[in-house]
């Protein structure tokens, strides 16, 4: 009997100190775990708020640094709006921006459609040909552009940069939709063809609406792109705003105060520029997330 | 360009639903189709050769003549001219080597980053959903932006980074006992203009590219992460492997091809890098990149020629570089 205890304790104890120690071991790593989530989550966070937070402060406490607003000071926002260069520049990016999401949708759905649903001579090499340009850089072409667009007297338009921002719209879009088509179900243009459409009514009848969804997040992430797009504005326009667009506006962007940059205003273009996407991102952030990685996956 | 395609290489396509199995249609329906396919396709290849496969081909043919843009000089083929020019310009070399240096950093350390911040996103925790929203905001943001954004935070007297390392950081270190305060003694005294450093300047660069794409990474990463079936960690918990073993020997195997196609992307997004730079540093030599070199040698020197040929080396470096990655993907699969 006293054996029998005295085994069973000997045989119970290892076991409770195991367990407090992985109770405790289980512990830590949770806290760490937390800590490290916490990290994160300021880490990707806290520049934004930042911006904000300067945006509502007065430029004349810029050297002061403080975590939290005493008050709400409009007069950067105030500036912001006041000037003509900027909303002459908010005006041409939404333009452009508008413009190359309307021109490489149209253009792209067509093409996505005959790409993911037709089999046709050349569709490989199109299909390549279109992978290759979505990793081509837009400074290999920077040169040649700038001498297309002064030969048809298009410098410092914004159909230029409508036009050259189709070289890494357009080739996205086909490839984002076509893989959109690529996953409709099939029988539906087959009944459709049944009674007696043309395969062009089976496409904008039954799969145009269908892939609805696809073409708004498609269009929205060409959006951003075209919205975000600083290196063909800087190039082909100028300093008069006749068709410069917000990002080398905010690059340049300079207040009328005497402190030695205006931060408070340039925040204030900043979170001007960056709040309607960061809201598109954020209401359509499971359409984007799919189409991002959309292939990914696959591969 | 802030945006990526990720495009994985093309699957064997399924569909078999219409025309016959190979490419060639054999019915006259099938030709009426093919007309149709080539209607709907002709204006996007219209564009994309117009606007991207022309450009290019004239990008490789002015690299070897000394054209102008704004004046009407007669120009001549010049041969490999430019190209000597530039692999002896100590510009171009600085450029190049800064490029490699931004390059291969800010992939290195978004590639680690990503994958432990989307093994934390993959685990099941309250909240988790707030965390992958909130890591599309870096993403969402303009790179102008988020340059013109940290130029503040770093900004030597009043930026927030600096309040943090001299004043914040060392008083909350200062109440650890005993060695508190000698921790916190390590701590500058002064800010430290980030920006303005030379030694500090691509470092601080790289950081903000870190903090913009790490997210992205992340997410893509995580995508790979999700198709790894669930029950191979079961078993192999059974069979008391710890979890550091099943990182390296199951999830990280399987992750590889995922980790590949972001490294591919992340790579060639990283080499062309022109608008962080640009805004926080403008053309400062120890950090040009080469895209602003070659911006700078079109829009300040008017030299079209020399401009194409910079663009055809970057062009070929990113050539390259798809190769050996490309290369290194199919040894994955074999």
């Amino acid at each position: 009997m006293a054996t029998i205890t005295a085994s069973k304790l000997h045989a119970a104890a290892p076991h409770t100190s195991t367990r407090r120690r992985s109770n405790l071991g289980h512990v830590v790593s949770r806290g760490l775990f937390w800590a490290l989530v916490v990290v994160l989550l300021i880490y990707t966070i806290f520049p934004f708020y930042w911006a904000i937070l300067a945006a509502i402060r007065p430029d004349r406490e810029i050297a002061i640094v403080k975590y939290w607003p005493d008050e709400i000071y409009w007069g950067n926002l105030k500036y912001v709006f006041d000037n003509g260069d900027f909303l002459r520049a908010l005006l041409n990016s939404t333009i452009v921006s508008l413009g190359t999401v309307l021109v490489a949708l149209t253009f792209g759905a067509f093409a996505a459609y005959a790409m993911g649903r037709m089999r046709f001579r050349g569709r490989t090499i199109i299909m390549y040909m279109i992978l290759a340009m979505t990793m081509f850089p837009a400074i290999a072409i920077l040169g040649s552009l700038y001498q297309m667009i002064n030969a048809v007297d298009l410098y410092n338009t914004i159909p230029a940069l409508i036009i050259t921002y189709l070289t890494f719209t357009l080739p996205f879009t086909v490839w984002v939709l076509s893989n959109f088509f690529k996953a409709l179900p099939g029988e539906l243009e087959e009944s459709a063809l049944v009674d007696g459409s043309t395969p062009f009514q089976a496409f904008y009848k039954i799969l145009l609406p269908l892939s609805l969804p696809g073409l708004v997040t498609t269009g929205l992430l060409a959006f951003i792109a075209a919205w975000n797009e600083f290196l063909f504005a800087l190039t082909f326009t100028t300093q008069d705003y006749n068709a410069r667009t917000v990002q080398p506006a905010i690059a340049s962007f300079s207040g009328n105060t005497q402190y030695d940059e205006p931060w408070g205003s340039i925040m204030a273009a900043s979170v001007v520029v960056t709040v309607p996407l960061v809201v598109l991102v954020l209401v359509f952030q499971r359409k984007i997330l799919a189409g991002l990685t959309a292939g990914a996956v696959k591969g | 360009m802030s945006q990526q395609v990720v495009a994985a290489p093309v699957a064997k396509p399924k569909w078999r639903r219409w025309g016959g199995a190979s490419d060639a249609p054999e019915s006259a329906w099938g030709k009426a189709r093919e007309r149709l396919a080539w209607t709907l396709v002709a204006p996007s290849v219209l564009v994309v050769a117009v606007v991207a496969l022309y450009p290019l081909f004239q990008t490789f043919r002015l690299s070897f003549t000394n054209q102008k843009l704004a004046s009407n000089d007669p120009w001549r083929y010049v041969g490999f001219a430019q190209y000597e020019f530039l692999l002896r310009n100590d510009g171009f070399q600085r450029a190049f080597r800064n490029t490699v240096v931004f390059t291969i950093s800010s992939v290195a350390i978004e590639t680690v980053l990503g994958v432990v911040v989307a093994l934390i996103i993959n685990s099941q925790f309250k909240g988790r959903g707030l965390l992958r929203t909130a890591m599309l905001v870096p993403w969402a943001i303009p790179t102008v932006v988020s340059a013109r954004l940290w130029e503040y935070m770093y900004h030597g007297e009043y930026g927030v980074l600096n309040d943090l390392l001299v004043n914040k950081l060392p008083q909350l270190i200062d109440w650890i006992p005993f060695v508190g305060g000698t921790l916190a003694s390590i701590f500058p005294s002064d800010g430290i203009a980030f920006t303005a450093r030379p030694n500090t300047a691509m470092a601080a660069i790289v950081a903000v590219d870190v903090w913009k794409t790490t997210p992205f990474m992340a997410l893509l990463i995580l995508a790979g992460l999700q198709i790894i079936p669930g029950d191979i960690y079961e078993a192999s918990t059974v069979d008391g492997a710890s979890k550091w073993q099943q990182f390296w020997q199951m999830t990280l195997p399987m992750l590889r091809p995922a980790l590949l196609v972001a490294l591919i992307f992340r790579t060639l997004d990283a080499f062309r890098v022109f608008d962080v730079i640009y805004v926080m540093r403008g053309v400062a030599v120890e950090t040009v990149s080469l895209a602003i070199f070659a911006q700078q040698t079109l829009v300040n020197e008017d030299r079209l020629g020399q401009t194409s040929a910079a663009s055809v080396i970057i062009f070929a470096c990113i050539g390259i570089l798809v190769l050996i990655y490309t290369r290194l993907v199919r040894v994955e699969e074999a």
